[in-house]
């Protein structure tokens, strides 16, 4: 799996609609502040993380990316062909 | 499994000036992605209102006016009656739409101008501090409303929706809202119908979306979206109310 | 090229036009619906846009958003409706974007009436909408002058990138007289690659424009209004129109004014020249920037004796007049501001019985 869930703290304003939304229970609000002086979220536990997006839907500010090369599986290349 | 999700290519890098948890953002980025999508990031003109969402222009990388409070469909009607050929969205807020700009929304919609508006309904005046607006619930506390909406000296909550469906012009008029994932995806589908309206020169598209204000409501982020879904959703029912194939 | 006998308001339509501007918008007010009335027929004939507006406020942010684009861009409208047009030109002067207002004023305050007025001059000069802008207003005495001063309207829009504005009052828009177009003009093509909202693709560019008028740091809002300020004081030096009548001769009275009352005044001047009293006149034909020092410089004939301000008001221009005669010779004022213009007459007696003491 190369799939990265990323999340830019200093982007985050500590809003916790991503900690609501997702599936997997994988954020939290961290408890250190940010240089913006928000408590930003962060994934306490990143292996649960299934990259189902839904925390990035609901964020306002864009904080969260999932970058990397989904794991092409062979028909799925044909397909994008 | 799984899979990516990257900033919209029409988003700027610039970080919101919006309080925490406010709606805004979401709908800026389902725009973009929308403007990404269609191809059309370099003929777009938006329009931004006066609002909290005044500085839309510096979150969107496309060329951008910036009119005077409600008057953001009559710069639209200027833009794509001399320049139709230019794609022009406005991004309004209820007090700019539906309160100063109402003339202006419902003659736009009337004459059937071919661009797209993006209404944002959150039952409140968010730049100048929580003021009551046209879309502010009965009893819903607002610094203008100390003791809440009252409906027997300023009226019912005006429902936008409703009242531009029943101009005879064809039109699209959507009812959205981003409170939870599932209505962010179709609020995003209901978007891009709207610009796809304008693209093909067919027809006004209109879409609300009915958004938090955590700030000036006076909750949490997430206890505003519990109380939109609970107390905005039944007052302002999502669907689609107009399209012009009717 | 023949003249061809046109309406005021027709043939301003027609000038802009002319002047290559192919895009209107407007709201129905007497005394100037036929602008309207005619460039609905006549804008289609050019592939030109006409739009009527729901209300001047609609139509003042219509011309503010084609505007924008970098297209030329007109409308046309009387008093009321130009106050309600008055904070999209503060807005369009804020943004610095060029564009044509004509008012052909009728009387006010209020409601009032529908017959000429010259009693917006305030409005028009001295800011109707909010903040430090000013108008470059040019004010015509007939229908060739105001199809001149239309059609030149829109090179000064471009030069300074902000609103131009004709003022006539209603006679100016009524009247019917002989009037040519310039045969070969060519409306010189607008530089508006580096700030309008044209659409990048338009431009060829990956810069995106912005046109916008709030500035919420203190510094920048100042800055902006320095260079507006720079504009207009270059308009004081580099725009400044009046015409001199019979200020050759030895004038014991001079007249200051313009539009159709400096017309009537004209004629009293011709009258009492034949009778042996020499009276002098300046007409502004820019109302800003005003002919300031044309007028000091008239009220300093030692000849002078009263500067005398006649307007379709209730005396307006006359404060600008005092304010640049600086103290040489009383100023005052002479008009009526009903709808009823003074007739050569009245205005001989006035002239004479100033002059008796």
């Amino acid at each position: 799996m190369a799939l990265k869930h990323v999340i830019e703290t200093e982007r985050c304003k500590g809003c916790g609609l991503c900690v609501d939304v997702c599936p997997k229970d994988v954020l939290e609000i961290s408890d250190t502040v940010s240089a913006k002086g928000y408590f930003p979220a962060v994934q306490a536990r990143p292996d649960d993380c299934i990259h189902c997006t839904l925390c990035c839907v609901m964020c306002p500010d864009v904080a969260i990316t999932i970058t990397g090369s989904e794991e092409k599986t062979a028909e799925k290349t044909m397909e994008e062909k | 499994m799984g899979k990516t999700f990257s900033k919209p290519e029409a988003l700027t890098d610039a970080h919101t000036h919006y309080c925490p948890g406010c709606t805004h953002g979401i709908v800026h980025r389902l725009v973009a992605e929308v403007i990404d999508e269609l191809g059309i990031r370099e003929n777009t003109v938006g329009i931004a209102p006066v609002g909290c969402a005044v500085m839309a222009y510096n979150y969107f990388d496309c060329d951008f006016q910036e009119a005077a409070h409600g008057r953001a469909p009559a710069m639209a009607t200027g833009i794509k009656r001399v320049r139709p050929d230019l794609m022009a969205f406005t991004y309004q807020g209820d007090g700019d739409l539906a309160s100063i700009g109402m003339g202006e929304i419902v003659h736009a919609a009337n004459r059937g101008e071919k661009f797209t508006t993006i209404f944002i309904n959150n039952a409140i005046y968010g730049m100048t501090g929580g003021q009551m607006a046209p879309t502010t619930m009965p009893g819903q506390r607002a610094t203008t409303a100390p003791a809440g909406r009252d409906v027997e000296a300023t009226g019912m909550p005006i429902r936008m929706c409703e009242l531009l469906s029943t101009l005879a012009t064809p039109g699209y008029i959507s009812r959205q809202t981003v409170l939870k994932p599932k209505y962010v995806n179709k609020a995003k589908k209901a978007i891009k119908k709207a610009f796809e309206y304008q693209k093909e020169n067919r027809c006004y598209s209109f879409v609300e979306i009915v958004s938090t204000c955590p700030t000036n409501w006076g909750m949490t982020p997430l206890d505003s979206l519990k109380w939109a879904e609970d107390t905005l959703l039944p007052y302002y029912p999502l669907g689609e109310f107009k399209t012009p194939e009717e | 090229m023949a003249k061809v006998l046109m309406k005021g308001n027709e043939a301003i339509g027609e000038a802009a036009i002319r002047a290559g501007c192919k895009n209107y918008f407007a709201y129905p007010i007497t005394p100037q619906s036929e602008v309207a009335e005619y460039l609905a027929k006549r804008m289609p004939e050019v592939d030109g846009v006409f739009l009527q507006g729901e209300s001047e406020v609609a139509v003042g942010y219509m011309i503010f958003g084609a505007a924008a684009c970098g297209e030329r861009v007109m409308t046309t409208s009387s008093s009321p409706g130009v106050s309600l047009m008055s904070e999209a030109i503060s807005y369009i002067a804020g943004a610095r974007c060029p564009a044509v207002f004509v008012n052909i004023m009728r009387g006010g305050p209020g409601l009032g009436g529908i017959l000429p007025s010259q009693a917006d001059y305030f409005q028009a000069t001295k800011g109707g909408g909010h903040g430090d802008y000013r108008l470059l207003v040019m004010a015509p005495e007939g229908v060739q002058e105001a199809v001149d001063m239309t059609m030149k309207a829109f090179d000064l829009a471009e030069k300074y990138r902000g609103p131009v504005m004709i003022m006539g009052d209603g006679l100016i828009g009524q009247m019917m007289e002989p009037v040519e177009f310039p045969e070969d003009f060519t409306p010189t093509p607008m530089n508006n690659d580096d700030w309008a909202t044209s659409g990048m693709a338009t431009r060829g560019t990956d810069k995106r424009n912005l046109v916008k008028s709030l500035f919420l740091d203190p510094k920048q809002l100042n800055d902006h209004n320095l260079l507006l300020k720079a504009g207009y004081d270059r308009m004081r030096q580099e725009e400044v129109r009046y015409e001199g009548y019979n200020t050759d001769a030895e004038y014991k009275l001079l007249i200051v004014s313009y539009g159709t009352m400096s017309r009537v005044c004209k004629t009293a001047i011709d009258t009492m020249k034949e009778e042996g009293l020499e009276i002098g006149m300046v007409r502004p034909q820019t109302l800003f920037p005003f002919p300031e020092q044309a007028i000091h410089d008239a009220a300093a004939k030692e000849s002078c004796s009263h500067v005398v301000s006649i307007e379709l008001s209730m005396g307006q221009m006359v404060e600008d007049v005092d304010r640049c005669v600086k103290g040489q010779r009383p100023v005052t004022w002479y008009g009526e501001c009903g709808g009823d213009i003074p007739t050569p007459e009245e205005i001989i007696d006035h002239v004479k019985s100033l002059l008796k003491n």
